[in-house]
């Protein structure tokens, strides 16, 4: 744990510079790639390259530097500021998405179907939820029902919310076996997830003809239920670390932020998926 | 907090760790994650950015001197607009205070660093990288974003009007947004975890107070604009409908999220601004600020109605008659708290013993013509009547009144008010008045006249008009290009006080008794490259002597 009383304030950091240059050539990639460039691509698996080297170099770093008692008790605060309002602005951006699910279902489509634009415009169009707009855009296509695969995942997630705490109980026991164990289920349901959400993909783009271009309903669907599920994948990459961490025998009850911050995404992950259930699937 | 150290390097003995000042070299300005190295380079980035989104508005400004089409082509006039609003938001006001918070806030809390050093150094180069994708639509084929800065569906998203720009305009609002999420939660750590013990939240300078407001604000907005601009990506290349009717959507739903966005954005700008002009004006008024706690509250209040009043930028866009008037209610209680503020600052100059230096005469000059801006934005919140003003000059002059002569106005009387701490020499008292009165009188020259064209009707983003708008067009592009000029005054004398300035040594005050007011002045000028590294025992408390 750490003994140091100071707080630990780092003189020069070269990972930021090569994590912005990477993420910056990553982004002119696509931005090039999407505007038909065949220099698109590469600079796409560059940028990315160089982005996950930052991610490596500046973690291995961070844990080296945890191990080695450099971080007294206020710089964990600082980390645990940082993360708690890093996940808040990850809330809010889901909100904007849930936001434009609610715009589009209580306003939008309704002002579609009535007065004046009903008679003039649309007379034919159905103002009904789901729907992929009066100009049927994307073609006809079979809405998501919530109680298949989207109901197993649910289960899956919840359960791994359990697993995750089970983990830390066994970290704050002195537990070493419990917490790997522990892990080790959070991240195989967290992966189990994406597999059958990817399954769930598949099923819609080639049996159900629901398609990110399925109007304003396919739109929100795969907006809201994609960046979901890289934020699963995301969070279970972090759990994996925080379990290597673990077998490394990294952690002790005292000085664990990284496990924390993983927890703490993980539920978030967790309650954003309890969102999408209910609104997108269910509602 | 217990005292600090700096890091152990690893390849050295323990023993030399005291004696680090900055790496040698360019390489120093790349790696540093010291607060004010990070400050100057962000301050010296957002006055270059100032230059370049300024010789955009001399673009808009010499094509507008005349009716008919002079200079420029409309596509690429309509791109200055754009990119000048961009340029200037994005690059150089919220820059330019995110630098002020790396100097300031530590060196006012009694803190070593910012509390997350490293984090630091990658804000500030995230806003480089996203300032370089956008500048580099400039020279692309169709050239820059021309559907204006809001980037409004289906207007942008038009082949002809984005040409190869849009993805990277969008990218580069990403990395933007990242940048300023990253350095809002630095602040807030910082403010909440590196502050001297001896200082309670109610003793915080209210520069420090007006910065962890903002920062939320900038937390809980930029991933709004984040996902609007998404949504336009998606729209635009991968087939979605979030703003086509055809496919169930709707571009009014764009213009509410941008707006819902837009509407906090602007008070990031400009409730920095409160607090710099609350540290400056009590100093050369030799008083402390009236109502110290009540500025406070003020702000916190600006920032909660900020988020509930974002759809009075769309009142001519079709919304129920119930939505016009609550947010034209809405709009106008801001009036209140905001009064609070204009009316504190006029109680701490009453009977003050004041003096005029050039800091101070900027701050006098944002009180008054920063009201002048917050009146018409009162005109402008009532709604049948904006119906008028909507998407005119009107509009334009309303909004340059609350960022050019104030929060510039205000970035200008901070760096004449700080550099001397900074740098540890004088600025040239002379040559800063000459700056404050060319630029005082060719501002209200450049945008008074535009309140004219505006309620004649002129509209706004068009490169050629109807000839009974040319007199005061003329006048405003007259008053446009004294003003940019002038500002090469104020680049001369960075440079010079940076360089030495009169050559007058400075005391560790410089202001009159203004260690009275805020920590920094009891520190030696220049300031040394480490401050604070055990923190300051005791606070002054004259800012807050009302509340105490």
């Amino acid at each position: 744990m750490s003994t140091n009383s100071t707080y630990y304030i780092p003189h020069k950091a070269t990972w930021p510079v090569v994590g912005t240059v990477g993420l910056m050539i990553m982004l002119a990639g696509f931005a090039n790639f999407l505007n038909g460039s065949s220099i698109g691509q590469p600079m796409m698996i560059v940028g990315l390259l160089t982005f996950i080297t930052m991610l490596v170099g500046w973690f291995s770093l961070q844990a080296k530097e945890s191990e080695s008692g450099m971080y007294n008790h206020e710089v964990g605060i600082s980390y645990r500021h940082g993360m708690m309002w890093f996940i808040f602005s990850e809330i809010v951006f889901f909100a904007v998405f849930f936001g434009t699910l609610w715009y589009t279902r209580n306003l939008s489509v309704p002002w579609l179907g009535e007065g004046a634009t009903k008679e003039l415009l649309w007379p034919a169009f159905d103002a009904t939820w789901p729907t992929n707009g009066p100009g049927k855009v994307g073609g006809d296509f079979e809405p998501m029902g919530a109680w298949g695969l989207p109901f197993i995942n649910t289960l899956l997630l919840l359960t791994s919310g359990v697993t995750c705490t089970w983990a830390h109980h066994g970290l704050l026991a002195k537990n070493r076996p419990q917490l790997i164990k522990g892990l080790i289920a959070t991240v195989a349901l967290g992966f189990l997830f994406v597999c059958f959400q990817a399954i769930e993909y598949h099923e819609a783009y080639t049996e159900m003809g629901l398609t990110l271009g399925s109007g304003v309903y396919g739109s929100t669907f795969f907006m809201l239920t994609g960046f979901h599920g890289f934020h699963v994948c995301v969070g279970a990459i972090i759990l994996s670390v925080v379990l290597f961490r673990s077998t490394k025998g990294h952690f002790s009850p005292e000085n664990h932020f990284a496990f924390e911050a993983a927890a703490w995404y993980w539920h978030f992950v967790d309650v954003v998926w309890l969102g999408l259930f209910i609104f997108v699937y269910l509602m | 907090m217990s005292a600090v150290v700096d890091e152990h390097d690893h390849d050295h003995h323990a023993d030399d760790h005291h004696d680090h000042g900055p790496a040698k070299g360019l390489l120093r300005w790349v790696i540093t994650t010291n607060h004010k190295d990070i400050g100057t380079l962000y301050l010296l980035f957002a006055l270059t950015m100032f230059f370049v989104g300024g010789a955009m508005a001399m673009v808009i400004r010499a094509e507008l001197f005349e009716p008919g089409l002079q200079f420029v082509d409309p596509a690429f006039f309509n791109s200055m607009t754009t990119m000048h609003a961009l340029v200037m938001v994005f690059g150089a006001v919220m820059p330019a205070f995110v630098g002020l918070a790396n100097w300031q806030i530590p060196l006012m809390i009694g803190a070593a660093d910012m509390a997350l050093p490293r984090m630091n150094n990658m804000s500030f180069w995230m806003l480089v990288a996203g300032v370089l994708l956008l500048a580099s639509t400039l020279f692309m084929e169709g050239g820059a974003p021309n559907g204006g800065w809001t980037l409004y569906p289906p207007l942008v998203l038009q082949p002809i009007t984005v040409g190869k720009a849009l993805p990277f305009a969008i990218f580069s609002v990403h990395l933007l947004g990242i940048s300023s999420i990253m350095g809002a939660i630095n602040i807030i750590a910082t403010i909440f975890n590196m502050r001297a013990p001896a200082m309670k939240l109610m003793d915080m300078p209210l520069f420090v107070w007006t910065w962890l407001i903002t920062a939320f604000l900038l937390i809980a907005v930029m991933p709004v604009f984040a996902g609007a601009v998404t949504m336009l990506l998606t729209d635009k290349f991968f087939h979605t409908s979030f703003f086509n009717a055809a496919g169930g959507g709707d571009p009014v739903l764009y213009e509410h999220i941008f707006w819902f966005f837009g509407h906090p954005e602007v008070y990031i700008m400009i409730l920095p601004t409160f607090g710099v002009a609350s540290t400056i004006i009590p100093v050369f008024a030799r008083k402390p600020l009236f109502g110290y706690a009540s500025m406070v509250w003020a702000t916190a209040s600006i920032a909660f109605l900020s988020f509930i009043v974002w759809a009075h930028h769309m009142f001519t866009v079709g919304l129920p008659l119930a939505g016009e008037l609550y947010f034209m209610y809405a709009t106008m209680i801001i009036a209140v708290p905001t009064g609070v503020k204009v009316f504190n600052w006029t109680a701490t100059m009453w009977k003050g013993a004041m003096t005029f230096e050039t800091p101070m005469l900027f701050s006098i000059a944002f009180v008054v013509l920063f009201t002048l801006g917050g009146f018409t934005g009162l005109m402008m919140s009532i709604a049948p009547s904006d119906f008028q003003y909507h998407d005119t000059y009107f509009i334009v002059a309303h909004f340059h009144y609350t960022l050019v002569p104030a929060s510039v106005f205000i970035l200008m009387a901070a760096g004449y008010f700080w550099l001397p701490k900074w740098t540890g020499h004088m600025y040239n008292e002379k040559i800063g008045q000459l700056h404050f009165w060319l630029s005082v009188i060719s501002v209200n020259v450049l945008f008074f006249p535009q309140h004219f064209l505006g309620l004649a009707g002129m509209p706004r983003r068009i490169p050629d008009y109807a000839v009974q708008f040319a007199d005061w067009n003329m006048i405003s592009s007259v008053g446009g290009f004294i003003f940019g000029a002038s500002q090469l005054l104020f680049l001369y004398i960075v440079i010079d006080t940076i360089r030495g300035g009169t050559g007058e040594k400075v005391s560790d005050e410089v202001w009159e008794d203004a260690s009275k007011h805020s920590l920094e002045w009891t520190l030696p000028s220049p300031l040394p490259y480490h401050t604070w590294t055990t923190p300051p025992v005791s606070v002054p408390t004259e800012h807050v002597l009302d509340s105490h």
